[in-house]
């Protein structure tokens, strides 16, 4: 059990709830998904109460993730994007916090779970979809006609557009939730080439000391995809934004 | 090789696991699997997500948001406000170099002509002096060079006189004779032509 890499994506349920026999429960999920949000809003409310003209070290650290997603989208979608600056940086904070609580030993990742992802990707996509319809009506739709395409071509270049579209939220949440799910196996599969080859015995112990060298390497890249992973997932968000914003690019 | 087959044991043994331990938990409702691809945890899931991304979502909307923007714009009017200070204050320390050394020029300019009014002053005043004095010295020369010639002439004058007188002591001194005047007079003046 204590070598189970799969056993820290179990959901446990903590309060029970089941409503139209659909289960709602409140499970370790639920809960670190309130701590990554609790997490993530105290630290932006706190560090920024004192309202400092020179900003201390934490303030900064507010300050600059706030530049940089407003940079990010900005520089994708234009001033009229920013609209979607709330949005966009809920999201960045949110897959953040959940991949960095996720490194903690015995916590567990909200974002390893592809429903999860998934959901937040189909709410990108769907806030695409509804603004640039709400929009742009039916100009929506030049997303899928790139402009200067000879005529022949234009068919097969619709249906190109319109199934690279589709799977975007499928590659959008498949990306994040698997770097989460391989990453936390990968360092939990090492770490537990610790454990078991220690026990062994003497030359076990020896052996032991290259995975235990490759956990601490992992855990550090792992901190690099965490970051990584929610840059991603903001950047993109910013680009399909941009198609909602800009339909006939 | 090692790492994959490690991971597909411990997989396989992850599998029996879970599915004893959810078999107990959820009375085996549902297979039991990968727990990501479990789809009876997804309602819970789906609705836990909204409620806290929600609140997440609102919270910082509401308050965080308008909060750092607050902070940076504060910041950005403060640094433009200092920015233009700065600019006017370096504008006015360049005017009032510029009037210094306006004044600067303008006072050794003055100086100069104050210099040269003077100078010009002193030189007519000492022109004038010395006009007057020459005229003084002319006008005494020529009283001078006046009475030279009077005396002079007087002098010529009495040449005669004294000659005649002279020539007819030493006549009557060598000869011991009364010498006629007049044929004095008249050797005094075949001499003196």
């Amino acid at each position: 059990m204590a070598n189970d890499p799969i056993h820290q994506f179990q959901i446990s349920k903590w309060i029970p709830i089941e409503v139209g026999g659909l289960d709602f429960s409140f499970t370790n999920s639920s809960a670190f998904m309130v701590a990554t949000v609790v997490a993530a809003g105290a630290f932006l409310f706190l560090t920024t109460s004192s309202r400092g003209l020179v900003p201390g070290r934490l303030q900064s650290i507010s300050e600059m993730s706030y530049e940089f997603v407003a940079s990010m989208l900005r520089d994708s979608a234009g001033s009229h994007g920013m609209r979607f600056f709330p949005f966009v940086f809920s999201i960045f904070m949110f897959v953040l916090m959940a991949n960095l609580l996720g490194l903690f030993p015995y916590f567990f990742t909200v974002t390893s779970h592809i429903i999860v992802t998934f959901a937040l990707a189909l709410l990108v996509i769907g806030t695409v979809v509804v603004y640039g319809f709400w929009k742009h009506g039916f100009g929506f739709l030049k997303l899928f006609v790139p402009q200067g395409v000879p005529g022949v071509v234009v068919p097969l270049v619709v249906l190109i557009e319109i199934v690279s579209f589709l799977s975007r939220p499928v590659s959008l949440s498949v990306r994040l939730f698997a770097n989460m799910l391989a990453g936390h196996i990968t360092l939990k599969v090492f770490a537990g080439f610790v454990t078991s080859m220690s026990a062994l015995g003497a030359a076990g112990v020896a052996g032991a000391v290259l995975p235990l060298i490759m956990t601490v390497a992992i855990t550090g890249l792992e901190f690099l995809v965490a970051f990584m992973q929610a840059y991603v997932f903001a950047v993109l968000t910013c680009m399909y934004l941009n198609d909602a914003v800009h339909p006939g690019h | 090789m090692f790492v994959a087959s490690a991971f597909a044991a411990s997989a396989q043994d992850a599998a029996e696991a879970t599915h004893s331990e959810t078999g107990v938990a959820s009375d085996g409702a549902h297979e039991a699997g990968f727990p990501p691809f479990d789809s009876s945890t997804f309602p819970s899931q789906i609705l836990w997500l909204a409620i806290t991304f929600g609140l997440f979502y609102l919270f910082l909307k509401r308050v965080v948001l308008p909060r750092i923007g607050g902070i940076l714009e504060v910041r950005r009017d403060r640094i433009a406000q200092d920015l233009d200070q700065a600019a006017r204050m370096k504008e006015e320390a360049d005017a009032a170099v510029a009037a210094y050394e306006q004044e600067l020029a303008d006072a050794r300019k003055k100086a100069n002509v104050i210099g040269q009014e003077a100078r010009d002053a002193a030189k007519a005043e000492a022109d004038a002096e010395r006009r007057e004095i020459e005229k003084q010295l002319d006008a005494k020369l020529d009283e001078a060079e006046k009475r030279i010639a009077s005396i002079k002439e007087t002098a010529m004058k009495d040449v005669g006189t004294i000659a005649e007188d002279t020539a007819a002591s030493i006549v009557q001194e060598l000869v011991g004779g009364q010498l006629d005047k007049t044929a004095a007079k008249a050797a005094v003046k075949s001499v003196k032509q």
